[in-house]
């Protein structure tokens, strides 16, 4: 199978993320969160003092990890509509790794994002600027996806032995629990009990461990693919070669529904084609992501792929509560990590996990029309 | 005799002209004049007001108000001129200690207006809890360290949109502490949840205190000039209006009142309640929606001077094209340039040598009466008719994006360039041009009515209790703001629902308006 490496190519190898390379790492972050994730310019903002405060972040690769190496994947969890106001402590993420190398009993020396799409893609680099830890060039989903079971870890069948949440106040929880189900209820009862907002970190990996279990070189990727869309003449078309995607459809979004059902927005958008695209009629599905493309009954992409909507000028990412009629969009696709596209990968994530009653058809990249 | 006092005359200050009205209490426009404005503002008013009552005669003794809409504090925030000193005591540590205040403010502006900033205890979440105990002793030790080396200062606790309590105590606190006129600004006062936003706004809005303090002063000056015996209001982003005193205490929320005016003054002289607004000048053509007689409010954060902000603004769509906006006659190429008010030297239709959209519709057939464009070749006439070509499609695209997707919705085409806006556009109803239009800013500060907003969160059980809190909450603001007590009302309840919380719960946002009190005499601002 003809599959794209996420990984940079060789003479782009990115060492470092320095301050200079946050608006880059936004905008990528953004385009993966596939249209949810949350929004990024908050994180932006703190991301890039921490960066210019502490130093530079040193992003390592799976394969430099050492023997002694212990690397932790982090997030931030709640509710966006919290997360506007009730911002976390400078300590807090602090607090949140002591006790996780507590639990752990050895000191941790990267951390890497729990998913590369949206804010959580974009934190871990100031994070790691204020812990002095390394930055893990990889993240545990390869975009943003909304339940904890659907992590690359879990599809890899790698233990979750603990999870730590710390919150704005300064208490922490250790979670022990018999598997993610259990986690994602706990974490969300403390959650709430937090105020609605918590940071998180769990699966304490090794090099032996985190091999084949996370998606590698995602860090880099959405810099990569950040700096494409922030520099080029003509962003869309350059985004979809550094993420080897296809441009679906360029068009006019001539319908949207959309309805808020048990904490998720789900619906549909339409976009009407526009210029070479121009009769083409094409449907996204979405619940909080986009999920699946259709064209005339047909399913052009569907996830685990990724599919992003952007700004038919800008190349800016939309996420999907932002889809409004009469935007001039193009619907980007590419795919996913091999890993997702396994049995126990599909199982968690594919259309089926998302309640869509269709077989998982791989996108492949059929080159610019 | 006592005449009867029935006249309002409206002023709206826009970046190239200050348009005047005087309206009648039968809506009827008596007088109008555009005069230029001027650099120091009070000038332009003083030329619009007078030659309005110049018009009425000795109609002049029936003016009883006067209603101002100014874009003097962007200008200010724009050009970091008279800004203020601000003290800074953000409420919630620990909570967002990782953005410290101003956070991605460019930095002169933050040095301009910054005077120090500290992050103290205190501050809720989101069901009303407190993050932590409020730090009085911190707050004296901050305002202490300053040493008085600042000219107000402003208050941001988190979440205190729906826990308002905490906020006032530091008021209170502050004033005992330093004396009753120093001025406090709260955040619950100028913007929903959103911390960083609302704290932006909040501190911006303590910097314009001197500013808006001069064109009240200005206004005041003007009307005492005339011997005019009349209460005075400005126009505010919602499309009501407030009194001075309060416009004194909340001049950010003038920012978005010249669209808001717009679209207020579109609706009332075209009848409509519903409809789109596109108000075309000589540079920009500023697009809105009407919703109920109201401006549709922005629910994305806006940028002021390079500060992200989340006050209350109208949703506005600018494009690049007005009047002025210069075509190159080689290619039909559309903008980005304008020659703004000097179309009447420059333009080809007045004999100059520069080609606007303006000449470009009179080569469609859609010029100005009397004038003639001069003999051109060909090739010429086509680069015209290409350009405006593109202005009708590139309306065209800004109108189906803001009616989204209502094709029934009739638009309303006011301000100095509405020839560039055809009559046949797809994906709208039908094409209105009220009499008038020309100064329709001006008559939507003349009309407004007043209002004030207030926001709760509560448990989903007990909605209909938050409702009316809220509501009894912006009806006061409204009161406060000048509306009559006997006519003020509810306009809009918005309702979200909120995840992550132990219970369900909402959030509900309130806006209420009513015609102005009879009496000159308001109450004082908030505080």
């Amino acid at each position: 199978m003809a599959y794209p490496s996420l990984a940079p190519s060789s003479g782009e190898r990115t060492a470092q993320v320095t301050a200079d390379d946050i608006d880059a790492l936004a905008a990528g972050a953004a385009i993966f969160g596939t249209g949810g994730g949350g929004a990024v310019y908050t994180a932006q903002l703190t991301t890039e003092r921490a960066i210019r405060e502490n130093g530079p972040v040193s992003l390592v690769t799976v394969d430099e990890l050492g023997p002694d190496d212990a690397v932790i994947m982090m997030s931030g969890i709640g509710a966006p509509t919290v997360g506007i106001e009730m911002l976390s402590s400078v300590e807090q993420v602090r607090t949140l790794l002591r006790e996780a190398e507590r639990v752990a009993g050895r000191p941790i020396t990267a951390i890497m994002p729990a998913e590369i799409g949206g804010s959580n893609g974009v934190s871990p680099a100031g994070w790691a600027a204020r812990l002095g830890v390394k930055l893990l060039d990889a993240d545990g989903m390869g975009r943003a996806f909304p339940e904890a079971t659907m992590i690359s870890t879990n599809v890899a069948g790698v233990p979750c032995d603990f999870a730590v949440l710390s919150d704005v106040v300064g208490n922490v929880v250790v979670l022990h629990t018999v598997d993610l189900a259990w986690l994602e209820r706990h974490a969300r009862a403390v959650t709430v009990a937090a105020g609605g907002i918590c940071l998180g970190a769990h699966y304490l990996l090794t090099a032996e461990s985190a091999a084949g279990a996370v998606i590698p070189g995602t860090v880099s990727t959405a810099i990569r693919v950040g700096r494409a869309l922030l520099t080029a003449a003509d962003p869309v078309p350059a985004i979809a070669d550094a993420l080897d995607a296809d441009v679906l459809i360029s068009g006019k979004i001539t319908d949207v529904s959309r309805r808020t059902e048990g904490g998720f927005v789900r619906g549909s958008i339409t976009i009407s084609g526009i210029g070479a695209d121009r009769g083409r009629l094409q449907r996204v599905e979405l619940r909080n992501e986009n999920l699946v493309v259709l064209e005339d009954g047909e399913v052009l992409a569907t996830v685990p792929d990724l599919i992003t909507v952007v700004d038919f000028e800008t190349g800016h990412a939309i996420s999907t509560e932002m889809l409004r009629y009469g935007q001039r969009v193009a619907v980007l696709a590419w795919a996913c990590d091999p890993l997702w596209r396994t049995d126990r990968g599909l199982e968690l994530a594919g259309p089926r996990a998302f309640g869509y009653d269709l077989p998982y058809v791989p996108f492949e990249r059929k080159g610019s029309r | 005799m006592t005449a009867e006092r029935d006249l309002s005359i409206g002023v709206d200050v826009g970046g190239t002209n200050t348009d005047t009205v005087v309206v009648d209490s039968d809506g009827a426009v008596r007088a109008w004049t555009k005069q230029a404005t001027t650099e120091d503002v009070v000038g332009g008013i003083r030329a619009g007001i007078s030659a309005v009552l110049a018009q009425l005669g000795d109609g002049r003794s029936r003016v009883s108000r006067v209603m101002l809409g100014t874009t003097h504090a962007t200008n200010a925030i724009v050009a970091r001129r008279n800004l203020d000193r601000v003290a800074l005591v953000r409420l919630g540590a620990p909570a967002a200690t990782e953005w410290p205040p101003l956070t991605g403010w460019p930095a002169d502006l933050s040095d301009r207006v910054l005077a120090g900033s500290a992050m103290l205890g205190g501050g809720h979440m989101v069901d009303g809890t407190p993050i932590t105990p409020l730090d009085r002793d911190g707050i004296r030790r901050f305002i202490d360290s300053l040493d008085g080396a600042f000219d107000s200062v402003a208050v941001c606790g988190i979440f205190s949109p729906s826990s308002p309590d905490q906020e006032r105590e530091v008021e209170a606190l502050i004033h005992a502490h330093l004396g009753p006129t120093v001025p406090v600004f709260l955040s619950q006062d100028i913007g929903p949840d959103g911390l960083l936003e609302r704290e932006n706004a909040t501190v911006l809005n303590a910097a314009l205190r001197g500013v808006a303090s001069d064109v009240t002063r200005a206004l005041v000056a003007v009307v005492a000039e005339e011997g005019l015996d009349v209460a005075t209001f400005f126009a505010q982003n919602d499309g009501t209006l407030m009194s001075l005193d309060y416009a004194v205490r909340y001049p950010v929320l003038t920012i978005g009142s010249g669209p808001a005016n717009s679209i207020r003054g579109a609706a009332f002289l075209s009848g409509a309640s519903h409809a789109i607004v596109v108000d075309v000048g000589g540079t920009t053509s500023d697009l809105g929606v009407l919703v109920d007689g109201f401006p549709r409010e922005s629910t994305l954060p806006r940028e002021i001077g390079g500060v992200r902000t989340n006050f209350r603004m109208p949703d506005i769509l600018s494009l690049g094209i007005g009047g002025g906006t210069i075509i190159d006659t080689a290619t039909g190429a559309v903008g980005p340039g304008s020659v703004g008010y000097r179309i009447a030297q420059e333009g080809l239709l007045f004999g100059g040598s520069t080609a606007t959209l303006t000449d470009a519709a009179a080569a469609a057939g859609h010029g100005i009466g009397g004038r003639a464009l001069p003999a051109m070749p060909a090739a010429r006439r086509e680069a015209l008719l290409r350009a405006i070509a593109v202005a009708h499609e590139r309306i065209e695209e800004a109108v189906e994006r803001l009616s989204l997707g209502r094709v029934d919705l009739p638009l309303i085409v006011v301000g100095g360039g509405a020839m560039l806006v055809p009559d046949g556009l797809s994906g709208v109803g039908p094409v209105i041009r009220p009499e008038r239009g020309e100064v329709a800013n001006a008559v939507g500060a003349a009309i407004s009515l007043a209002g004030g907003r207030a926001d709760q969160i509560s448990d989903l059980e007990d909605r209909d209790a938050a409702i009316a809190a809220a509501s009894q909450a912006a009806i006061a603001k409204a009161i406060q703001a000048g509306a009559d007590p006997l006519t003020v009302e509810v306009v809009e309840v918005l309702e979200t629902s909120l995840s992550y919380t132990t219970r369900p719960t909402i959030k509900v946002s309130v806006k209420a308006a009513g015609p102005l009190s009879q009496l000159a005499a308001v109450a004082p601002a908030v505080g």
